[in-house]
């Protein structure tokens, strides 16, 4: 009986697959292509409209963004950016594991009202940030000049390397409840029998979690760094909504947006997007090949 | 005294402390917000400080003006509630009928391809979604859904699927293949084992995987910045709330009314569902 079922394995599961295959490849893959596509072509907008894909083909945007001193400028900011994001939310969300490990009174409320910053809309807790900042009426300058004594108020996000500090702060805060969260669940999964027998061995509680606990979350951190690094590398809304990529915080991708929507210079911007792809894929690779060695261990 | 029990005895404290401040920093932000949207503009630039209003001076003037249409003198934002809910639920149900037979599908059935589809959905997460927006725009406005709640729906839809596929698949990866093979020896065909089986089973699963997609579309603001800027009535509730706070003309209080009906929704979904939802996305991570 079950072998009927065989018979049209192959023809079912394709015909199921095939609307979600169609979406992705429509609105993703295809607009991916194009990318590329128009990368090795000197396009602007009207170009596009009027020749579609077909443009005389050329090196020249890759020679104009590899010559610029702005696409290293943002690719640097882009990884200090993306390093210090991961580690802090990452950091953050370790220890935030580590102390609701244990069952205390309101400990699930408590833990589900720590993923908030995660979960609530980018917009609305961006605009929070920058009117709490704000130098004329935000409550953190006041407090500053009010209470802490400072002489001025900082316009945090509009002077050099502040601006770039609070987007990073900003992003640890919207970020580690994911780190938290991942965490959390991995030390829910650990078997307690094995740190039950090294403190009975005498060891003390960092023993314990440094040579217990945190090998057997590494393999968690090790995703998690991956899939952080890959998120803040990629990041726009964060950066656009708070800074607008003012004062030091252009990242890669709100330099593809202003070279998309202030010169409209699409192969440009195309050109720089497959760059800073290229650049996250040969780091992705190193990474794996890097931590291939402990999968393979375990 | 030993090393164990000093560091017990300071883990202890230390972990107290931690605990507070970390509820504190994720807590004050939101609290900030929703007193400042019962505040007067004009007392809050008076007294920046003062982060709860006077009892006597506590207003909700903003939430009127913020709610009410152009006409009426305000900045409507129930219309552009009610575009955002428009998309979330259209983006999060299509999703829902998308991913639930392709999960079934690559759980259950060996079919060519069947690998290279995680490939090809992980992949998907390399370049960032700025390039993948501009290139849909203009393909959208060739046929004409270009400045359109549908394509942005579409766009959204697209954007959730590969998380989607992958929280249901591991799901569905749970459910005892011979139930499946039971339901055979009764001559079920695959479609009724699909919805008639699997469905109800992973009912739980598809309810968190349809409550996230809607968080996605609900929150999304890029997609939104590209595809609808020109067109006012259109606006989503995060594309409203940015482009008028680009200006000077609307006080800030009365957009902290805005920021508090943008979150209030998403933060009572997930009130109501974060057990699901937190299983849903960590499934496997306790499998190392």
């Amino acid at each position: 009986m079950a072998s009927k079922l065989r018979r049209h394995e192959n023809r079912d599961g394709i015909t199921l697959v095939l609307p979600v295959v169609l979406v992705v490849a429509a609105i993703i893959v295809v607009p991916i292509v194009w990318t590329v596509v128009l990368s090795f072509q000197d396009a602007r907008y009207v170009d596009v409209a009027r020749n579609g894909l077909f443009n005389e083909l050329t090196l020249d945007n890759y020679a104009d963004v590899l010559t610029a001193p702005a696409f290293w400028q943002a690719l640097l900011t882009t990884v200090e950016y993306s390093v210090a994001t991961t580690v802090g939310s990452i950091g953050v969300g370790l220890v935030a594991a580590l102390a609701f490990r244990d069952k205390f009174r309101f400990r699930a409320p408590l833990r589900a009202v720590m993923l908030l910053p995660y979960v609530a809309p980018v917009v609305a807790t961006t605009f929070v940030w920058q009117v709490a900042l704000n130098p004329q009426y935000g409550v953190v300058n006041a407090f500053g000049t009010q209470v802490l004594g400072w002489e001025h108020p900082v316009n945090f996000l509009a002077s050099a390397p502040t601006a770039l500090l609070t987007v990073i702060a900003y992003d640890i805060w919207r970020y580690f409840p994911f780190a938290f969260m991942f965490l959390g669940a991995a030390l829910t999964g650990l078997s307690r029998e094995i740190e039950e027998a090294a403190v009975v061995d005498g060891a003390t509680p960092l023993q314990k979690f440094w040579f217990v606990v945190l090998p057997q979350l590494l393999p968690t951190v090790a995703l998690l760094v991956l899939f952080r690094m890959v998120m803040a590398f990629n990041e726009f809304d964060d950066v656009y909504l708070l800074t607008g990529g003012a004062a030091g915080t252009q990242v890669a991708s709100v330099r593809v947006f202003e070279q998309l929507t202030g010169s409209s210079d699409i192969g440009g911007a195309s050109a720089t997007a497959a760059v800073m792809a290229v650049f996250l894929g040969v780091a992705l690779a190193i990474y794996l090949r890097l931590t291939a060695k402990q999968r393979e261990a375990r | 005294m030993s090393a164990v029990t000093v560091q017990t005895g300071v883990l202890r404290v230390l972990r107290v402390v931690v605990i507070v401040a970390l509820v504190v920093a994720t807590v004050v932000p939101f609290v900030y917000m929703l007193s400042l949207s019962f505040v007067r503009i004009d007392d809050l630039l008076r007294e920046p400080l003062r982060v709860l209003p006077a009892l006597d001076r506590i207003t909700t003037e903003t939430y009127r003006e913020v709610l009410a249409s152009e006409e009426d003198g305000g900045y409507g934002f129930a219309r552009f509630m009610r575009n955002s809910a428009i998309v979330a639920v259209s983006a999060s149900a299509l999703t829902v009928a998308l991913v639930v037979p392709a999960s079934y599908a690559l759980t259950r059935l060996r079919f060519a391809g069947r690998s290279q589809i995680s490939w090809l959905f992980l992949a998907v997460y390399l370049f960032p979604t700025i390039i993948i927006a501009v290139p849909v725009f203009v393909g959208f406005q060739v046929l004409g859904l270009g400045s359109s709640l549908v394509g942005l729906v579409i766009a959204y839809v697209a954007l959730t699927v590969p998380v989607s596929v992958h929280m249901l698949r591991n799901y569905l990866a749970g459910i005892p293949e011979s139930i499946d093979e039971a339901a055979v020896i009764d001559g079920a065909s695959r479609f009724q084992i699909l919805t008639r089986i699997t469905v109800p089973l992973a009912m739980p699963t598809i309810m968190s995987t349809a409550l996230f997609s809607f968080m996605i579309a609900w929150n999304e603001f890029l997609f939104a910045l590209l595809f609808l800027s020109a067109k006012q009535d259109l606006w989503t509730v995060s594309l409203g709330l940015t482009r008028l706070a680009d200006g000077q003309e609307v006080s800030k209080t009365v957009l902290m009314a805005g920021s508090v009906l943008l979150t209030v929704p998403i933060v009572i979904l997930y009130g109501v569902a974060e057990r699901a939802l937190t299983e849903g996305l960590t499934a496997g991570a306790d499998k190392g």
